[in-house]
């Protein structure tokens, strides 16, 4: 019989915790099976971060170190530079890594930390039930902005791919997103040359991922991809921000 | 051994770190530890090691963290206000059980405080460097040797128990010049590191490096697991060094340049004819609590001398338990504390124990 469907030999047959319809899952999956192409399970250390991914350290069938909450990013120059022959990535939300870890992202990516960052921008801080994430949109509602995000009060929120792609030391800055059969191929493409990068020496590569939350959403499944679509989209939009491969290519 | 050498505290630390095989560096400046960094600046890449300047105390120390976890030799130091950041990632490492080594320089506090020398990160270090149940391996050097040598011994014990370990220094000895002498460079046999993360090689099951336990009672056992570990510590790593003790009515307890200053002080004592000893705890944890309790049947009164408010000054009567009296002579925020001053105090109690 042709397998048609199989798991990523770089996940772990530990259950996923996540809730249905929730992305994690497809970027996990997407992750793990360019770890499997690349063959590189063996020297991959990954970092998990503080929010609904911290038990990616359970997934992931590579050695993995569970980082304090925005420090991804530190953790993962420490290994980096213990381990310049490994490869080291972190996988981080929103909250992690542009709130409480922007500093730490910021200064990963000038300094060129060889390093491959997984980003998962859902405009939400999930694991703690729903609050207002540093990507939270304008006017949307989170337990804590019940009225809708006041950009004259909590100001406005920050396009991390737009940032990052300003600093030297990025060498990809990508934005995807896993919303449709084509996105998810492109997501896995970025995915994939942002590991590449990290073994070709170029330096900090990070893929943002828009993905959904549908439980602190309060939406379906569908409804959630829909939102994503309409909303999230338009503001941050896909595409790559820095790739250094094609300015060397053009 | 090799011969004596004129070094700054801090660079003679610096430098036994680098012999101790440290080749990962991270640190943040801050007076008056910065000679460690600009050191390992200008040594590292000369023996193929990192030095990183971080953009932050907080990353400074989760750089260890992951340096830990990868199983090398790392190290950061800081000074008080910096300690205070480092916290989060101290608990997150202990946790975690790695070894690690942080250095303190201690300025006076609290706040920004100054940039003088104190002891007041006492407490700091030995009851609460961050959240939750924990303890690290303190060490307080007295003497710029101390300094050289606590490197290793510091390295060692943490690597055997997994625990990391604080060298708590001050300003003064941070920058003051002494001869000091390395220990003849030895290949140190790093015990072997099977649970560090430096990728299975699809030769082992997966290493995970991590401080979150959902399930109460899986953290309970391991924090008690950890607590096991302690006691044995406590059983086999106390370190005091006793001074004219066996004979004293009088003891004064002090450590680092505090004692520095007592030993004078003793010294002035014992030549007015008053029996003055000095106990001078080396590890502030475990605390040396047998050196203390062994002293109390023969003294009449305990002297406990910091450059702070008075924080040691609990652990000692607790192993007193109220057996002799115990009082506090202190100066803080940068102040040092006089050998007359000390000597002064000593007289007091001798001439009250005359009435
Ligand atoms: S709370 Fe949101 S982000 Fe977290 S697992 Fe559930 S759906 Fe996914």
């Amino acid at each position: 019989m042709a397998v048609v469907f199989d798991k990523p030999k770089a996940l772990t047959d530990v259950p996923f915790h996540y809730c249905p319809g929730c992305t994690h899952g497809i970027v996990h999956r997407l992750v793990a099976e360019v770890i499997d192409e690349l063959g590189i399970a063996g020297d991959t250390v990954g970092v998990a971060s503080v929010g609904c991914s911290v038990f990616s350290y359970n997934y992931f069938d590579c050695d993995m170190v569970q980082a304090p909450h925005g420090r991804a990013p530190a953790v993962a120059t420490g290994l980096k530079r213990s381990l310049p022959d490994n490869v080291i990535f972190t996988y981080q939300g929103d909250g992690d890594l542009a709130a409480i870890g922007m500093a730490e992202t910021v200064h990963a990516a000038t300094r060129g930390e060889n390093i491959t960052v997984i980003f998962i921008n859902n405009a939400i801080y999930g694991m703690t039930g729903g609050q207002m994430a540093p990507t939270s949109l304008p006017g949307q509602v989170t337990q804590t902005t019940p009225y809708g995000r006041d950009t004259s009060v909590a100001g406005h929120p920050i396009r991390v791919c737009e940032l990052l792609s300003t600093l030297s030391g990025t060498a990809l800055a990508q934005r995807v997103t896993v919303d449709s059969v084509k996105n998810v191929n492109i997501a896995k493409k970025a995915i994939k040359k942002a590991f590449e990068n990290q073994i070709n020496k170029r330096g900090y590569s990070i893929v943002e991922v828009l993905s959904t939350c549908p439980t602190n959403w309060g939406l379906s499944p569908e409804e959630a991809l829909k939102w994503l679509q309409n909303n999230m989209i338009p503001y941050y939009p896909l595409g790559v921000y820095k790739d250094v491969t094609a300015e060397k290519e053009a | 051994m090799g011969e004596k050498v004129l070094m700054k505290g801090n660079e003679a630390l610096a430098e036994a770190a680098i012999q101790a095989g440290c080749r990962h560096y991270f640190g943040y400046p801050i007076t008056p530890q910065t000679e460690i960094a600009a050191y390992m600046s200008k040594r590292m890449p000369k023996v193929g090691g990192c030095f990183l300047q971080a953009e932050s105390e907080v990353a400074a120390i989760n750089m260890v963290l992951g340096a830990s976890s990868a199983g090398v030799r790392a190290m950061t130091s800081s000074s008080s206000p910096g300690i205070s950041l480092k916290s989060e990632g101290v608990s997150y490492i202990a946790g975690s059980d790695l070894p690690a080594l942080i250095i303190n320089v201690q300025r006076g506090g609290p706040g920004l405080g100054g940039i003088q020398p104190s002891q007041s990160d006492y407490w700091q270090a030995t009851k609460a460097l961050g959240h939750g149940d924990f303890q690290l391996f303190v060490l307080a050097p007295s003497t710029i040797q101390e300094m050289v040598d606590f490197v290793s011994l510091g390295y060692e014990v943490g690597e055997k128990y997994r625990i990391p370990t604080m060298i708590l220094s001050d300003g003064m000895l941070g920058q003051m010049m002494e001869p000091v002498e390395f220990p003849e460079a030895k290949e140190t046999a790093q015990a072997e590191k099977t649970w560090a993360t430096n990728g299975h090689k699809n030769k082992r099951k997966k290493n995970i490096i991590n401080s979150l336990y959902i399930e109460p009672q899986v953290l309970e056992d391991l924090v008690k697991e950890r607590f096991e570990r302690y006691e044995k510590i406590k059983a086999t790593e106390q370190r005091a060094e006793e001074y004219l003790v066996d004979d004293a009515d009088i003891v004064v307890v002090a450590f680092g340049a505090s004692a520095r200053v007592s030993r004078n002080a003793v010294n002035m004592a014992r030549e007015a004819g008053i029996k003055a000893g000095l106990i001078r705890p080396i590890t502030l944890w475990p605390f040396p609590e047998n050196t203390i309790k062994k002293a109390v049947s023969h003294t009449k009164d305990f002297l406990c001398v910091e450059m702070n408010m008075g924080q040691m000054v609990d652990d000692v009567r607790l192993c007193v338990e109220g057996k002799s009296e115990v009082s506090f002579f202190g100066r803080t925020g940068g102040m040092i504390p006089t050998p007359e001053e000390v000597f002064n105090e000593i007289k007091k109690l001798s001439e009250k124990e005359a009435k």
